[in-house]
């Protein structure tokens, strides 16, 4: 349900502000959420300056750098650095993106940096995605057949591999769907652009026989038709998808079966 | 506090196994209303602000009275599908049921109205 104003214990306080690395010259004001959930304070916003003389090129290299540098309790999840792993999703100058893939260039004036939205927070930058998970199993997100299985392999021609394209790259990252209002207001219910464009990568599958098990399962006013094709998740998707293209897909296919 | 597992927590009741009806419907009535407000808009625009004897005789023939009831029909049963649609993505429980069913009285009695003015002036 619609929660217009953030509960008592999320309000925003300010922060500490770090001093400035001396001797620097090319200094940068970073801004970031924090929230310890053993201290029982509401989150702050931290103000932090790095020298960019010494930092890498993506916000990524900043948050590691005040960790390493400035305060080791800053809490946040990365891997891969390179877009694929998509653990250090977070809400960069606004928009839900993988800081490790995010350039500094692209933000004007000071960057701020907060946990992706409208998710629980465990530490700081790091959001509780059990519930996103959870529903990206519920679609069932592996092949499903009934034929007895082949010699070889299951065999797929070049143009139904072609269909898959633009959906097997998601990375899981919870940008698409952090960034949906329908997903803000009835996530209990509505899965999310991420895993409605996993259920159609399997649905378009060439390979796969569970076709019309799959559509049943998501026949459904809130598990499906909750996206009103508001489009932030094609916006906001750091690997450049459109999860509500594929969304569109699955509503065509159900009035395919009915009309 | 509930010992639920979060896959529990995710799948809840399962699938309603409806709601592409109530997709389909919204589009065709959006379909329809397309021609018909641009319609409606310039047969009663045509009459707008003349004598009531006038308008009462223009809307006795066929065409600007079927189109105002055929507007007005459609219209409000968009009406009241979008509305249900915007209930349940801002509200939840007992308040939204209870939201549904007065949208629903509230649509087709304002329908029901429209409809039966226009009726009796036609005919």
């Amino acid at each position: 349900m619609v929660q217009l104003t953030l509960p008592k214990n999320s309000r925003m306080t300010v922060g500490k502000t770090w001093p400035k690395p001396e001797g620097a010259t090319n200094l940068r004001k970073v801004q970031i959420y924090r929230w310890n959930p053993d201290d029982g304070k509401n989150p702050q916003l931290d103000t932090y300056f790095v020298d960019m003389d010494s930092c890498g090129p993506m916000v990524l290299d900043v948050l590691i750098k005040i960790k390493n540098e400035i305060d080791p309790t800053l809490t946040f999840r990365r891997s891969c650095r390179e877009g694929i792993c998509g653990s250090c999703a977070m809400n960069v100058d606004g928009i839900n993106t993988l800081a490790c893939i995010y350039g500094l260039d692209e933000i004007k004036g000071d960057v701020k940096i907060y946990p992706l939205p409208h998710m629980p927070v465990v530490k700081d930058l790091i959001p509780d995605l059990t519930h996103f998970y959870a529903q990206h199993a519920s679609i069932m997100p592996w092949l499903e057949t009934k034929t007895n299985r082949p010699a070889k392999e299951w065999k797929q021609s070049i143009e139904d591999r072609k269909k898959l394209d633009g959906l097997y790259e998601c990375v899981m990252c919870a940008s698409c769907s952090t960034s949906c209002p329908s997903y803000w207001w009835n996530s209990d219910r509505y899965l999310g652009p991420a895993a409605l464009l996993h259920a159609y990568r399997w649905i378009i599958d060439s390979r796969d026989e569970a076709t019309g098990e799959r559509l049943d399962d998501l026949e459904d006013p809130f598990k499906l038709y909750r996206c009103h094709t508001i489009m932030n998740c094609a916006k906001t998707c750091p690997k450049g998808l459109n999860p509500a293209k594929a969304i569109a897909h699955i509503k065509g296919m159900m009035v395919d079966r009915i009309v | 506090m509930r010992f639920i597992t979060d896959r529990k927590r995710a799948a809840g009741l399962g699938s309603a196994r409806t709601g592409t009806e109530h997709h389909w419907h919204m589009t065709i009535t959006s379909v329809a209303l397309l021609p018909l407000v641009i319609m409606f808009i310039f047969s009663f625009g045509a009459i707008l602000g003349s004598p009531y004897e006038e308008v009462l005789a223009y809307y006795q023939r066929p065409f600007p009275a079927i189109i105002a009831i055929l507007t007005m029909l459609v219209g409000f049963n968009h009406f009241a599908n979008g509305a249900r649609s915007t209930i349940e993505d801002y509200t939840g429980g007992h308040t939204r049921q209870f939201l549904i069913i007065g949208v629903n009285c509230l649509s087709y009695s304002a329908a029901a109205f429209a409809i039966f003015a226009i009726v009796r002036i036609a005919l």
